[in-house]
């Protein structure tokens, strides 16, 4: 058994959750803080991917990434470089499909932050930096890493927009799921069945670290009586 | 004078706007839930922004519509206290308190202020706790702890009692007295609480519907409220409307009488009496009164009259000490509302 396809799944969904982590928290941050109506339309059109067919997905990449077109020819000319039917094109589908999950996640952990807590923070002069990093972002721990959990395991499992964009050449761009379906396709039911265990053993372990996520929250032991 | 502000925002239906000074000495901002207290102490700390107006400090500038100028929260050192305390739940007591020292540049000086409020405010048992381990006794004292090692210009507290039980409150409102004579800067407290207020502070603006309605000494306001508002925040609760007679003489509508008051009755639209103030027997203003209801509490009685031969009346309350009560009981009583006491009320 060619391990090429378990390696490649974790290194796409890895980069992908890596990027992924900043970009869904800031985006989260700021619209948090949006005007309404602003907050309104970013959202819906942030969460699309979420409710888009993957392959819808990987038809709007291929026509800007695609390399007749606006993006993916203007890399191919002044780098040389194709976007598409690389391991590394796999990444621009999973990105965009997983963003929704920790933009939502994130933002709604942000919702429930006592801005009080910011505020009594300014006016003791502390930067607003220092009030992201040290305050908002370990208070939304648990929201914010359950998010990202959610986005490495929806990236492990991507296809649809992968398939589309980087294709399936084995020891390339193959991914777990894209080996799973060319190995059902040619007949290999032995194969696609040890590869489809490797998927939910993974599954099975993500989602059993969002539950304990989710169960432990702040040790608040005993109170203190005033005497 | 140590705080000027002349400010006024809107939002949605709500218009706020208010103007005040003060100088090294606590004043309250008093008024009823919504009528824009704590709106006021988020335009001073600089978290919300006034449509125009001025805001100063030891005459630095910290708001001016007009000049443009509009610091930062962080550049205003005003020392704000929110009701829940808004300790960092991450931090142990000590980082919470290290984290208000940080404005101080020089690590050693910065170590010296931070020990120093440990000692001043006996916390030096409770640094490794976090604050959900914390009484709220404790919150509060670690909470202003931090706010003092931040080394602000004022104070601002928002309701800072408000989250602690009945019985605690008087013994920190203590330590709290203690702390605010030791800070000697202007701090502006805001409540509802109109014992606390009157314990606390020196000056009372009493706010109404987002303006300024009474503006004064603490002792001026509570003796001699001058808008029916102000008579309400200070605790009165027999108010009626009046009908002015002469310079001396009001017809009180609500309760179907006229009665004699001290001078300047003419320009009154609003009678009130404090319970404690009414007496019994004959005298220039004497009623006769049916009892309507006797209400219980823990130490007094409150008694509810209503005034004989006075269709629609509202009922007057009496406030008396149960033994006093236990002597006189019946069915009715001869009232007498000494003219000096009664308050003489614009709307």
């Amino acid at each position: 058994m060619n391990l090429f396809p378990l390696w490649n799944s974790l290194r796409i969904a890895g980069i992908s959750t890596f990027i992924i982590f900043f970009l869904g928290i800031f985006a989260a941050y700021y619209i948090s803080k949006a005007h309404r109506v602003v907050k309104g339309i970013l959202d819906v059109v942030l969460t699309l991917p979420l409710v888009l067919p993957p392959t819808v997905v990987g038809y709007l990449l291929l026509r800007v990434l695609g390399p007749n077109r606006l993006i993916g020819s203007w890399f191919l000319q002044v780098f040389g470089l194709k976007l598409t039917m690389t391991w590394w094109s796999a990444i621009f589908a999973t990105v965009v499909v997983i963003f929704p999950l920790m933009y939502r996640t994130s933002r709604g952990a942000f919702e429930s932050f006592d801005e009080t807590l910011a505020y009594s923070a300014q006016s003791i002069g502390l930067s607003d930096t220092y009030i992201f990093w040290r305050i908002r972002m370990p208070c939304c721990k648990q929201g914010i890493l359950a998010g990202t959990v959610l986005a490495f395991a929806r990236a492990l499992g991507e296809y649809g927009a992968t398939s589309m964009i980087a294709g399936y050449t084995p020891g390339r761009t193959a991914t777990i799921s894209t080996t799973v379906y060319q190995l059902w396709r040619t007949n290999d039911d032995e194969l696609a069945f040890k590869w489809v265990l490797v998927n939910m053993a993974i599954s099975f372990v993500v989602l059993l670290a969002v539950n304990m996520l989710e169960k432990r929250s702040y040790k608040t032991p005993v109170q203190k009586e005033d005497s | 004078m140590s705080i000027y502000v002349d400010v006024e925002k809107r939002l949605g239906p709500f218009r706020l706007k208010v103007r005040f000074s003060a100088g090294n000495e606590v004043l309250a901002l008093l008024g009823a839930s919504g009528c824009g207290k704590s709106m006021t102490l988020k335009c001073i700390a600089g978290i919300e922004k006034p449509d125009k107006g001025i805001i100063s400090v030891d005459g630095r500038v910290l708001f001016d519509s007009v000049r443009k100028i509009n610091l930062s929260p962080q550049e205003r050192h005003t020392g704000l206290l929110f009701q829940n305390y808004a300790l960092f739940p991450n931090m142990t007591v000590l980082q919470n308190i290290r984290a208000g020292a940080r404005r101080e540049q020089d690590p050693a000086q910065r170590e010296k202020l931070t020990s120093e409020i440990i000692e001043s405010f006996g916390l030096s048992g409770l640094l490794e706790l976090y604050p959900a381990q914390l009484s709220g006794g404790q919150q509060q004292r670690v909470a202003l702890a931090r706010i003092l090692v931040s080394s602000p210009d004022i104070l601002l507290m928002d309701e800072p009692f408000s989250a602690l039980d009945s019985h605690l409150r008087f013994r920190l409102e203590g330590e709290v007295r203690q702390v605010l004579r030791d800070f000697g800067k202007t701090v502006i407290l805001v409540s509802h609480d109109r014992d606390e207020v009157f314990r606390l502070s020196e000056k009372i603006v009493m706010l109404k519907d987002g303006t300024v309605d009474t503006f004064g000494s603490k002792d001026e306001v509570f003796a001699n409220p001058e808008t029916r508002n102000a008579a309400l925040l200070t605790g009165c609760k027999n108010i009626s409307r009046a009908v002015p007679i002469d310079d001396t003489h009001v017809r009180a509508v609500d309760w179907g009488v006229d009665l004699k008051t001290g001078s300047g009755a003419a320009k009154a639209r609003y009678v009130g009496i404090q319970t404690h103030d009414i007496r019994a027997g004959e005298g220039d203003n004497s009623i006769f009164c049916r009892v309507t209801e006797v209400i219980e509490n823990p130490f007094s009685y409150t008694v509810m009259l209503t005034p004989v031969g006075a269709a629609n009346s509202i009922p007057i309350g009496w406030k008396m000490d149960k033994a006093a009560w236990a002597k006189m009981r019946s069915e009715c009583v001869r009232l007498n509302l000494p003219p000096e006491s009664i308050l003489l009320l614009k709307s």
